[in-house]
């Protein structure tokens, strides 16, 4: 780890409470849910972690508390670094405040959490469905979510499948 | 129905007639403008110069479905997007085709899950369909050929 | 459970009021719709225009119609039969995604790739890009009505079409890159082939730029059109060419090098206006840096392996299942099981002819991925289009669209 990833530590740590976890030489740093808003900033400021690389959630289903992990990557633009923000949160009516006044491309990734998992951003501007059809109902990435997959049809079933599969027609009923 | 309770069966004269319309009708076929992923491509590169789709007289791709008479379904059809084509397809003016080109949109390809409808015969009814994923231009233009065979063989009560 | 709030009713005024602007809800401007068909979005992009006159006051994107559901179907794969969803993800830059996956997989599991292959990875991911720019250079001219030079770029994409025919059996969707190393090693004719195409290929570029970038019609329509600040950009998180543009120079092969970037000498290159036509100078200029590389890499390729000779991540070469119990025991495992990968997370990012792609691979101890997200450069990049549109009018909107370079299948994944 270098030196500017070991004052960011110290710093966080000191200041939040966080944890520290490292894999494959990256460093997560695990936040509470009313923390990352100061955090963040925090960063930007002092750090200068200018971009927000990517957020993206992770379901734990079953198991309840955490349900959720969100996962925030920074990157350093003068220092060339990347470190990497951890929130757990619960299974039921899970929220984290949005960090759309920090990062203002947060905007887009935070709608395609709300619309694939359920997570709910407080103060974001627009948060409504992005990649699923407005009316779509359920949350699909979560893992108790089906995966809707077909039956493959193969020789030994093929009719049985034919028959039921809704084939159009040239000019609809009614 | 149409002509050939007016004319009544006028025997060679009728096949003359479809003969005539369904030769005219297979040298200039106008596709609609409807890429939606990866074999878009290779529907593009059909198009350009290595494997010239304007020998079909395909040269361009109408953006308008209302000018247009082949629909080559090039890509996967998500469940968001299945609404739009249907409406495409209802907006097109008779005589019209379907060429299902990709085996996502044959039937839904690599893909089996909640997002992508499994086959866009589900949607609008298919006339061709090509497998390979994207398929080779070649391919393309094999089952424009099966099409126009298939069109050359129409029969004037089905249309007329 | 999605409560009613949040759904826009697109059929009424009322319900479009949080979107649009007030003179939108007065009747000062025109609510456009410029639907998922449409000539020029590259795909099924969906803009809802709201125009004053032919000026655009805002310009609302609304994606989603290739969503293919992904990062759930990998879930359900094993490693390596996920990689084959990969290549579909953003179509233009197949290589680069099976790339990104691959030194995702090889950073979890902690797997070495031999140089041989890593060379090889680099050569056919530069043709690659090259190939991408092609197609983008060939849709952003049939835009800007310059047709000719559309069915110039399809000519030489058709040659490095060929080379990855030669490889890996198939055009554009190959699944060539395999965790461990490469699926088997190059033919014969491929060193003759790639040397031809390094011949041809630059007085081709010089075809383009002949034609475009002193074209006056070509330079009246963009120049100073959709001028990205680098603050902008930096904050937006826009990666590749469009930041490039804007006169910040960073280029991921060279400040974070992957699979031996490091050895080779290129250029970045960088301008300073950010309209469209330093975009367009940029990424001309990169597909001559990236015929460097090739060059340099195909006279540097060493001899050796292909694959990594860890049997647990990488299936055995047929001849030795024959004679070996170990390497049929390994064959067996890998093929029906897969490879388990240890509890943890990583995220690796690589430099695509759109920006910064990245893979955020998690793994749960079992062979399957526990959660795949793709940081895709179209995604981020696209939400930057409402703010280089503002007062532009519409035909510039079209040019805005093809400079940011998106593929949709990209932004939907």
């Amino acid at each position: 780890m270098s030196e500017l990833v070991d004052k960011v530590v110290e710093a966080l740590r000191s200041r939040f409470q966080a944890e520290v976890s490292t894999f494959r030489d990256e460093t997560t740093l695990w936040l509470k849910a009313q923390q990352i808003v100061d955090a963040c900033q925090f960063l930007r400021d002092d750090f200068q972690f200018d971009m927000l690389e990517d957020e993206t959630a992770v379901d734990y289903w079953p198991q309840e508390t955490p349900r959720f992990h969100v996962v925030y990557q920074l990157y350093s633009y003068p220092h060339n670094e990347r470190i990497s923000l951890r929130v757990p949160l619960d299974g039921n009516a899970p929220s984290i405040p949005s960090i759309v006044s920090i990062f203002p491309n947060a905007n887009w990734h935070e709608r395609e959490i709300w619309d694939l998992f359920g997570i709910r951003f407080e103060n974001h501007p627009d948060l409504r469905r992005i990649l699923m059809p407005h009316d779509w109902e359920g949350h699909p990435l979560r893992k108790d979510y089906p995966l809707g997959y077909e039956e493959v049809m193969f020789t030994f079933n093929f009719d049985e499948i034919d028959g039921r599969k809704p084939y159009a027609k040239r000019y609809p009923e009614g | 129905m149409g002509i050939e309770e007016k004319l009544g069966d006028m025997g060679i004269l009728t096949v003359k007639l479809e003969e005539a319309v369904n030769w005219a009708r297979t040298r200039a076929m106008w596709p609609l403008l409807f890429g939606l992923a990866c074999c878009a491509i290779e529907m593009m590169s059909a198009q350009a110069s290595n494997y010239d789709l304007s020998r079909f007289g395909m040269e361009l791709n109408r953006a308008s479905p209302r000018q247009s008479d082949l629909m080559i379904v090039a890509g996967r059809v998500s469940r968001k997007m299945a609404p739009v084509v249907r409406r495409l397809y209802d907006q097109m003016p008779d005589p019209k085709w379907v060429i299902s080109m990709g085996d996502c949109a044959s039937c839904g390809g690599v893909f089996n899950n909640y997002a992508i409808v499994p086959g866009v015969d589900e949607v609008i009814p298919v006339d061709v369909y090509v497998a390979g994923c994207p398929p080779r231009p070649e391919g393309l233009i094999h089952a424009i050929v099966t099409l126009h065979e298939k069109v050359r063989h129409e029969k004037i009560r089905d249309w007329a | 459970m999605t409560e009613k709030y949040e759904h826009i009713d697109e059929s009424t005024l009322d319900g479009m009021r949080t979107l649009v602007t007030e003179e939108a809800v007065e009747g000062k401007t025109v609510l456009l719709n410029m639907g998922p068909q449409h000539p020029s979005t590259h795909g099924v992009l969906r803009l809802l225009l709201e125009l004053d006159g032919e000026f655009v006051v805002n310009c609302i994107p609304d994606i989603g119609f290739l969503h293919t559901g992904v990062e759930k179907n990998m879930e359900a794969k094993t490693y390596t039969k996920a990689e084959v969803m990969t290549d579909r993800l953003d179509y233009l830059n197949t290589v680069g995604n099976n790339l990104v996956y691959c030194l995702a997989v090889e950073k979890l599991v902690d797997l070495d790739v031999p140089p041989r292959a890593q060379a090889i990875r680099v050569i056919l991911t530069e043709l690659q890009r090259i190939a991408s720019h092609l197609v983008w250079l060939g849709t952003h001219a049939l835009d800007l009505a310059a047709m000719s030079v559309f069915l110039y770029c399809f000519r030489e994409r058709e040659m490095i079409l060929d080379i990855l025919e030669m490889c890996g059996g198939q055009r554009m969707m190959t699944t060539y890159f395999r965790p461990g190393g490469l699926w088997r090693d190059v033919p014969v004719e491929f060193e003759d082939a790639v040397r031809h195409f390094i011949k041809i290929f630059p007085a081709r570029i010089k075809e383009y730029e002949d034609l475009l970038t002193n074209n006056p019609l070509f330079i009246e329509r963009t120049k100073h059109i959709g001028v990205l600040k680098p603050e902008d950009a930096i904050r937006w998180g826009v990666t590749g060419p469009p930041l490039r543009a804007s006169g910040v120079k960073h280029d991921l092969r060279k400040v974070r090098p992957y699979s031996g970037y490091e050895q080779y000498d290129f250029e970045v290159a960088t301008h300073t206006d950010g309209d469209t036509y330093a975009r367009y100078l940029v990424r001309i200029e990169e597909m001559r840096q990236s015929l460097r590389i090739v060059e340099q890499a195909l006279n540097k390729l060493p001899y050796g392996p292909v694959k990594s000779n860890n049997r647990k991540f990488v299936p055995p070469p047929r001849s030795e299942i024959g004679t070996s119990m170990e390497a049929l025991i390994h064959h067996f495992k890998l093929w029906t099981e897969g490879f388990p990968a240890p509890k943890g997370s990583v995220y690796v990012a690589v430099e695509s002819p759109r920006g910064e792609l990245g893979v955020y691979l998690e793994g749960d101890g079992g062979p399957k991925p526990y959660r795949v997200h793709w940081r895709t450069p179209s995604f981020v990049n696209l939400q930057v289009l409402p703010l280089l549109a503002k007062g532009h009018l519409v035909a510039d909107l079209i040019a805005l669209i093809g400079t940011i370079d998106i593929v949709l299948g990209d932004v939907d994944r």
